[in-house]
Formats: structure tokens, sequence, C-alpha cells
């Protein structure tokens, strides 16, 4: 490993203090956009557990990320509780994952790609034409950032930065809980079968129930993403099931280094980070994430933290 | 019952835009192995340059037509040239990113250069007008692009399978180090292969400048059109291509017709089915 553990250690620490002081000195726009960063890192996270570490792309994810922000949406515009409104989302769209990923782990490579898009495309067709419940291309509005009830205490979380506070607590939960999933068995099998799907095989491993349960990993942190976003913007439209929101998860991944553990989430800061500078001097910032993009696939595939740590692979 | 006739003529002609829009993507995969994600911004570009030449420009329709195409094809002869032929190697999500990263470059240069309106031009007069079909009129246009569809299908047919050019192409996608120790110029023939299919696209899409707008979003729109035909008819397979084509084309127009709520869901449908139950497509051997 590239990097001394106490620097990681030293690093990491002021990094988390100083995010919890970030009401403090970044204002209430800046709190807004590390929030963005932070979903994007859950849902990049999800998914690179798929491809860096299973060897699957997916080309659907914003279909499971769209039924966690619609489920939970649906269930806070009905009872304001923010728990039940999250844990309703993510497992709506743990349910979508399982059902769907048994279906598509029976393929591999661009087969699987393109069967995860139509999957993912059909969610968008479903949320768009199912006017009564999803409100069609209009979407749904007015979604209350609910009260946090716990046992003792009811907390409100409607300003803000109380939000921003509990979307920082589940990040945290989130990314410590996916370190421990790839670095368990369980994550070191998964490598097993993205290097040499036949061979691990061989040595018995049931493939396809661990690209399932990779699968379903993966939909319950895009189901997360979407959920807590649903509170945050108040408002969500079909363009969050979008395969063009899917690529979103894709390209932080590809950024920031696929086969790293912390390359979607640094990834998802430059991919954020870039976007809001472009935007403030030109409108194309597509053209320069277009630009960015092809220099990574042509000169740095490892993305910014694999060139880091030396680890270049798919070479 | 003449309704249902009549609007599988419309059907067709639709199927035939997707025809030429897939044909390209099908090539593009069966012999490069390249499944290009900025095909559906090609078929864009083709509108766009059709457009300015024929609309703003004011040249002949024939001359604008031909000009985009080779316009796109020589684009395409620089993106095989200097990218794709990097990537020949790599995985498959990397192939997928790098044309990927095509269609964020190409979308905001066509917003660019063109701006985000949304245009029609006039239907070339020689087009215009209709012919009585089923007891309905049906547009000259829509013959005119049924006949298109039909002759470039019997063109490409001709061109891979029965000449001594397209022979060298199938041997080269076949095995391509064979090809080159017995002196094919493999990377020559990629290169007039993947100008042929960008091309293609950009005919596809200058030809649909009479019948619908364009727009900045044309191509990301069109290429899940495109994949959906492909996957259907097998990746890389240009007859499969032909019957995906129809396919879809006859399932938009006849689920907008009866079920106009699944219009968008039922493609979806049938590309999911194809790839779960035949993921070689319906016409893909084994």
């Amino acid at each position: 490993m590239g990097l001394p553990r106490l620097l990681v250690r030293v690093s990491l620490a002021l990094l988390i203090i100083a995010l919890v002081f970030a009401p403090l000195w970044a204002g209430n726009f800046g709190v807004y956009l590390i929030m963005q960063v932070m979903l994007l890192s859950i849902f990049a996270l999800g998914f690179n557990l798929l491809l860096g570490y299973t060897g699957l792309l997916s080309f659907g994810q914003a279909g499971f990320f769209a039924v966690g922000a619609y489920a939970a949406a649906l269930i806070l515009l009905e009872v304001p509780s923010l728990l039940l409104g999250i844990a309703g989302g993510v497992l709506a769209a743990g349910l979508a994952a399982v059902i769907l990923g048994y279906l598509s782990v029976r393929l591999t490579e661009i087969y699987f790609t393109m069967l995860t898009l139509s999957f993912g495309m059909m969610i968008f067709s479903i949320v768009t034409r199912w006017r009564a419940v999803t409100g069609g291309d209009d979407g749904l509005t007015g979604i209350p950032r609910a009260p946090l009830e716990l046992p003792f205490i009811s907390v409100d979380l409607s300003a803000l930065p109380n939000y921003y506070y509990f979307v920082l607590l589940v990040t945290l939960l989130a990314i410590w809980l996916m370190h421990r999933i790839v670095n368990s068995p369980f994550g070191l099998t998964l490598q097993a079968v993205r290097d040499s799907g036949v061979r691990a095989g061989f040595v018995g491993l049931p493939i396809r129930r661990y690209r399932l349960w990779s699968f379903v990993i993966a939909g319950l942190y895009a189901g997360l993403a979407g959920a807590l976003l649903a509170p945050l913007e108040r408002t969500i439209t079909p363009i969050y099931s979008h395969w063009i929101y899917s690529s979103e998860p894709v390209l932080a991944s590809l950024i920031g280094g696929i086969y790293v553990f912390a390359g979607p989430i640094v990834g998802s800061v430059l991919f954020i980070g870039i976007k809001e500078v472009v935007v403030r001097s030109t409108e194309y910032w597509m053209l320069v994430m277009g630009v960015i993009v092809i220099a990574l696939v042509l000169g740095f595939r490892g993305g910014v933290l694999g060139r880091f740590q030396g680890q270049q692979k798919g070479d | 019952m003449e309704i249902y006739l009549y609007q599988g003529l419309i059907g067709l002609t639709y199927s035939m835009y997707l025809w030429l829009l897939a044909a390209g993507l099908s090539i593009a995969f069966g012999v490069l192995g390249i499944l290009n994600f900025s095909h559906g911004a090609l078929f864009m570009l083709g509108a766009y340059l059709a457009f300015t030449f024929y609309g703003v420009l004011g040249l002949n329709f024939w001359l604008a037509v031909l000009l985009s195409a080779l316009s796109v094809a020589v684009l395409g002869a620089v993106l095989e040239r200097f990218f794709l032929r990097q990537i020949y190697n790599l995985d498959l999500p990397f192939q997928l990113l790098l044309t990927f990263g095509f269609v964020l470059v190409f979308d905001d240069l066509v917003k660019m250069a063109w701006g985000g309106m949304f245009m029609i031009p006039p239907m070339p007069p020689f087009l215009s007008g209709s012919v009585p079909i089923f007891g309905r009129p049906f547009p000259m246009y829509n013959l005119f692009i049924l006949f298109v569809g039909v002759a470039v299908a019997v063109g490409i047919w001709l061109l891979f399978d029965k000449t001594w050019w397209g022979r060298k192409v199938r041997a080269a996608a076949w095995n391509r180090e064979m090809g080159g120790m017995l002196g094919l110029n493999v990377p020559g023939l990629y290169m007039v292969v993947f100008m042929l299919a960008a091309g293609l696209a950009a005919l596809g899409g200058a030809l649909s400048i009479p019948m619908r707008p364009v727009t900045p979003g044309l191509g990301t729109a069109m290429i899940i059109q495109a994949f959906i035909v492909a996957v259907i008819g097998g990746l890389g397979n240009l007859r499969g291509a032909f019957v995906g084509a129809i396919v879809v084309g006859m399932l938009t127009v006849y689920s907008t017709m009866l079920f106009p709520l699944f219009e968008l869901f039922l493609p979806y449908v049938v590309m999911a089915a194809v790839l779960l139950l035949r993921p070689q497509g319906l016409l893909g051997g084994r």
C-alpha cells in the first residue's frame, strides 16, 4: 500500500472534523454541495462493488436510486417519520434488486450491461407513465424533511444543517460498512470471481450467488442514496431513473479509480467539484467532463487514486 | 382493419430509420468489437449537418444528405484512428466509457454550434405530397424512406457478402491476427468499416430532418433505440438488426395505438426477454 497508515488515519480524522464543523465554514450552499457529494459517494460505492470488485458494469443503477427515492417520498408524504421513509426506500430498492438481480446475474459482460440498462429504463417508463402514484413527468413535490423519531426524543431536521448531520452520520456508517464488506472473506471472494469466474467456479464457489449478493448490496446503496435525496431536494422527477443518471456513479468511480476502495468517494468529490467550477464559467460542463473521461480511459485507467497507489489494473 | 395495415406501413417507415441507425452500430460491434455509445450522437450530428446544408445554406437535398454522411464518415475516421485504435484490447467497461465520453463532448459541441432550439426544415418539394394507400393519404416521404432502407440493406449485404473487400473485412473480423499475417491491412480495414458505420448513422439522421425536430437530446434518445434493436436482433448481427428494427418499429406503432400507457415500456421488455432467453439475439446462431 502506497501511503503510511498513520498519515491516512490522521487525514481521515481531520477530514471528519472538518465535515462536522462544515455548517460553520461552508455556508448553506457549501453544505448542500457536500451533501450532494455524500449521496453520490454512497451511490458510487455501491455501484463500484459491482464494477470494481465483481467485474460487472451496470448501466441501470439509476433505477434502484429512483425506487429508493420514490418509495421514501411516498412514505414521507403519508407518514412524517424520517427513519420510516429512509428504511422503506432502502427496502424497496433492495427488493427490486433481488428480483432484477436474480435475472441479471445470469449474464455477464456486455449482455449484463445491456440487461441492466433495459431494466433501468423499464423503471424509468413506469415512473414516467404511472401518473397516479409517481406524478408522471412532474414527479412528486412537497416531500417533508420529517423529524427523526427516536425512542425518547424527536429531532427536528427541517433546517438544512440538521438534515446535514443526519446525512453525514448515515454516509459515514455506509462507508464503514462497505469497507467491512470488501475486506471480508465475502469481498475477497468477489474479487476472485471478478478475476476468473471459471476458476472461482472450479474451486466450488457458487458464482451466481456471489454476483447476486453484490448486485443486491449495490441496489441497497443506490436506494439509500435515493431515499436520502428525496427529503433533501423535496422534489423528485423521473430524470433520477434515466440511464443518463446511471452514468454519474460510473463516471465518479472511473475518475476516482475503480480498483481502490476510496476511488468512488474521491471521484464523487471531483465529479461534483469539477461540475461546480466549470458551470461557473461556462454552461458546457459536459464537454469538460467528456474530455476528462476520454483522457482517463486513454491514459489513467486506474483513476486518480490508482495512479497514486501505483495500481493499474485493466491494462 | 385497414387502419392496422396503414399503421403497419407507418411502423415500417419508423423501422427503416431504426435500421439505418442500428446497421452502423451492428457493423462496428461485429467487426471492431466495440459497442459505440456515441452512435446516436453521430446520428444527431448527421441531422444537424444536413439541416445546415439543406435548411440553412439551401443546398440541393441530395447533396446535403450526401455531404453530411461524408462529413460524419470523416469524423468516424478520426475517432477510429486516434481513439478507438488504442482501446481494442481493453476491458469492455473502458471501451464503453470512452465512447460515452464522445457522447458528452458531441452533445455540448452541438449545443455550442447550433444552440438548443427545435428545428424542422421544409420537406423537399419533390418528396412532399402523399399517395392514397388503404384509403388514407400515405406521405411520399415515408415511401422514399422505405425505399432507402431496403436499398441500404441490399447494398450492405452485397458489399459484405459478395465483394472481395467484404471478404477481407469478414476475415479480419473473424481473426484479426490471422488476417494481418495473411497480408491484410487490418487497421486500414477497421478504419474504413468504422467510417461506413458512422456514415450510415449520419445518413439516418440526415434523412430524418423533414420528419422530426433536431434537438440536442436526439443522440441520447436514439442510442437507446439502437441498443434495443441491435440486442433484439443479436449484437453484431446485421440481418438481425434489420429484423430487430422491424420488430421495434411495429411494436412502437401498434402499442401506441392499442395500449399507449405501455408504449415506452414494451420495447424494454422485449429487449430483456431476448437477452435472458436468447442472448445471441433472434437471428444469432451459436
